[in-house]
């Protein structure tokens, strides 16, 4: 009876995941859907079964390169990625495992951050960029991005290092290891799960930004944000155009998700089991 | 002497440099079907200026307007060009953002730029923008429905009759709707189509004190009649139907009349979009016997920030995208029909142009019946028909396309509307300083 019971809920949960998962995932499915249809079929209403057409595509290749705004795309969220962990992991480590009575307040101040509207904050941005010629370069909006996303891979990296007996350091300072080797040696590859899952997470957030990426670029350094959002039409139809802009500029990173969900499952509820 | 030679060589070497040296200029603009063609026939600028690079930047309209803004109140200098309206040329001409335009070329024939236009983008008689491509708005109409409701639609209809058609057209069983207006909250949606129509009755939005009009009998008049009228004889969830909305709900056979842009007569009669492509008819925006009718005027236009590095380049583009030739060239590309339309009177001179497009003669007598500077029947203190010229319109704009949305929806009456447009709009005065 208790078999049958937990089958019973087993089934119940199964189901309810999908479902779950089903509603999350519809937005970007019907994207995708809607990306095959013409653009009279795209504004008739709910169809789930498209013609098929892909004209949009071919639209949307002959009026802008994808391939320029996909390669900053990659740039700059690999680049920001690299250059945030270069400075989080030292940070993480000295609050991680030699905490003073400010490290929470100051891990706080850093969180706060995020909930400032980016907006506030676009005009003084925009002159320091202007001022330093950074306006439109790859490596200007790599700080910005490693910037914002610094506090998020911060506390992630400070969560996985918590989880890192301090013995196991102190065992290898008293062997004589230097702080370099401490970190490199004994710290690192005991958080590679940690260090990877923030990684990964990093590199979505950085590919999804919408607002610095538009706002801080023209021509050279736009990435796919700026390839969607320039086929948005005041006058004409252009959802099926926007639907496969936009699923073009997600499956890079879509694919690279479905590929690494090990990882980042993992990583995400590391800290969380324990 | 030797000095002399030394300073010589160099200017003449960097000279060549200079001439070697292509310069890249960049154009910030909108996705619509004229702006995209005109970015695939740049070869043939480029083909006669071969020291002039072109960049493209398309954005969606309200991150370009952000985005233009920021660079040009900064002096960013990211554009070289851009494509903005009639609603902020005159705001930004007054700032000194802008470039006044006065090396087209001779070739260029400035006064053949429609009057009503070029009103709308000069200050102080200087051309600050040069129109890309002009609209105004008119009626469609769909003739059979017309004919099976027993009336004929005059070239110059009232409200009235608008009122009587479109409820004898309304066939709800078979999804067929007598009018389609805008309704989607916005100061470039609903409340374009609104202040128009208000011109017609009379209304306006502040008075020569600036101090605002939703209290007066004029606006009562124009919304209750648009509510009423879209209640009667509109579409289902007209609160949310903008351009795209409405173009497509005529293209399916859904509307028996659309009061809306000239530019939308290409999309609704091109075969191969729209289903009743060989049914329509167009007349003049309707009136009310008061002098003024309720069309708008509008131009894209392309425009050179004052922040700009290259200037000389920049209006030889502005110059060639905007001249008769450009005309001429989409003409022998794509034929007449796609030549951008509303911004010179030689074009719709042009009995071939006239062949290929059946509404020529009623979008110019559109756009020459809208007049920004005199826009209604009352004195305003502003420039504009379908908006006001002042930095303060695109949030308070908005603000009140929310409450003429909310109306339209029933969740509030007119009267609520109107009233708490009064309060939206005092506040922003005041606060702008136009009123104590």
């Amino acid at each position: 009876m208790a078999r049958a019971v937990t089958t019973q809920h087993k089934t119940i949960a199964t189901a309810a995941a999908w479902i779950v998962a089903l509603l999350i995932f519809f937005p970007i499915l019907y994207t995708i859907i809607t990306s095959f249809k013409s653009e009279q079929e795209a504004i008739q209403g709910f169809a789930l079964i498209p013609s098929g057409t892909i004209e949009s595509y071919s639209e949307v290749q002959a009026q802008s390169g994808y391939f320029k705004f996909f390669l900053n795309s990659v740039l700059l969220s690999v680049g920001s990625t690299i250059l945030a962990l270069l400075v989080a992991i030292p940070a993480a480590w000295s609050m991680a495992f030699s905490p003073t009575k400010r490290t929470k307040d100051i891990l706080m101040w850093m969180l706060s951050t995020k909930m400032m509207p980016a907006v506030a904050v676009l005009f003084p941005i925009y002159l320091i960029f202007r001022d330093s010629g950074l306006l439109d370069s790859r490596a200007g909006l790599m700080v910005m991005l490693m910037l914002i996303n610094l506090p998020i891979v911060v506390w992630m990296l400070y969560t996985y290092f918590r989880e890192i007996p301090g013995e196991i350091l102190e065992a290898a300072r008293m062997d004589g290891a230097s702080l370099w080797n401490e970190i490199v040696y004994v710290l690192t590859p005991m958080a590679v799960p940690g260090i990877a899952s923030t990684m990964l997470l990093n590199i979505i957030l950085a590919w999804n930004e919408a607002f610095w990426t538009i706002r801080l670029t023209t021509t050279e350094a736009a990435p796919l944000t700026a390839f969607i959002s320039s086929f948005s039409s005041p006058q004409g139809l252009f959802w099926a155009k926007l639907s496969a802009a936009s699923t073009l500029a997600i499956a890079p990173i879509l694919i690279m998700g479905w590929f690494s969900q090990k990882q980042l499952v993992r990583g995400l509820t590391f800290g969380a089991v324990k | 002497m030797k000095l002399r030679t030394l300073t010589l060589g160099l200017l003449s070497a960097s000279a060549l440099a200079f001439a070697a040296h292509a310069e890249s200029i960049t154009i910030a603009t909108v996705n619509n079907g004229d702006m995209v063609r005109m970015q695939k026939l740049t070869d043939d600028f480029t083909s006669k200026n071969p020291d002039i690079q072109l960049n493209w930047v398309t954005l969606e309209e309200n991150v370009l307007r952000e985005r233009v803004t920021t660079d040009i109140a900064t002096k960013g200098g990211q554009y070289d060009v851009m494509t903005i309206g009639t609603y902020e040329v005159p705001i930004w001409a007054k700032q000194s953002w802008l470039l006044p335009l006065d090396k087209l070329g001779d070739d260029y024939d400035a006064k053949d730029i429609i009057p009503a236009i070029a009103g709308g983008l000069s200050v102080d008689g200087k051309l600050y923008a040069a129109p890309f491509y002009g609209e105004s708005s008119f009626v469609m109409y769909r003739k059979d429905l017309m004919e099976k409701a027993g009336l004929t639609m005059p070239d110059a209809p009232t409200w009235d009759f608008i009122k009587q058609a479109a409820e004898k057209m309304t066939d709800r069983a078979n999804g067929v709707n007598g009018v389609c207006l805008r309704g989607k909250a916005g100061w470039g949606e609903n409340m374009a189509f609104l202040t128009a129509m208000s011109n017609s009755f009379g209304a306006r939005w502040f008075d020569e004190n600036w101090k605002p009009q939703f209290d007066q009998p004029e606006w009562k008049n124009t919304l209750q009649f648009y509510v009423d009228l879209m209640k009667a004889a509109g579409p289902e969830g007209a609160s949310s139907n903008g351009f795209n909305e409405n173009l497509a709900l005529f293209q399916q056979g859904k509307c028996g009349m659309w009061i809306d842009a000239t530019v939308a007569a290409s999309f609704v009669s091109d075969p191969k979009a729209s289903t009743v492509a060989d049914k329509v008819g167009y007349a003049l925006a309707p009136d009310n016997g008061l002098g003024k009718r309720g069309n708008w005027l509008w131009a894209w236009s392309l425009a050179i920030p004052a922040g700009t590095q290259k200037a000389d380049a920049a209006q030889k583009f502005v110059s060639w995208a905007t001249s008769k030739g450009y005309a001429e060239l989409v003409a022998s590309k794509e034929g007449w029909a796609n030549a951008p339309p509303g911004t010179r009177t030689s074009l719709y001179a042009n009995p071939e142009y006239q062949k290929a497009a059946p509404f020529a003669k009623m979008t110019l007598d559109s756009i020459n019946a809208a007049d920004p500077t005199h826009p209604t029947v009352k004195p305003v203190p502003y420039v504009g028909v379908q908006f006001v010229a002042i930095p303060e319109f695109q949030g308070l704009g908005t603000t009140v396309g929310q409450l003429f949305s909310a109306a339209l929806a029933g969740q509030s009456s007119v009267d609520d509307a109107l009233k708490q447009a009064q309060d939206a709009a005092t506040a922003a005065m005041t606060e702008g300083g136009y009123i104590q």
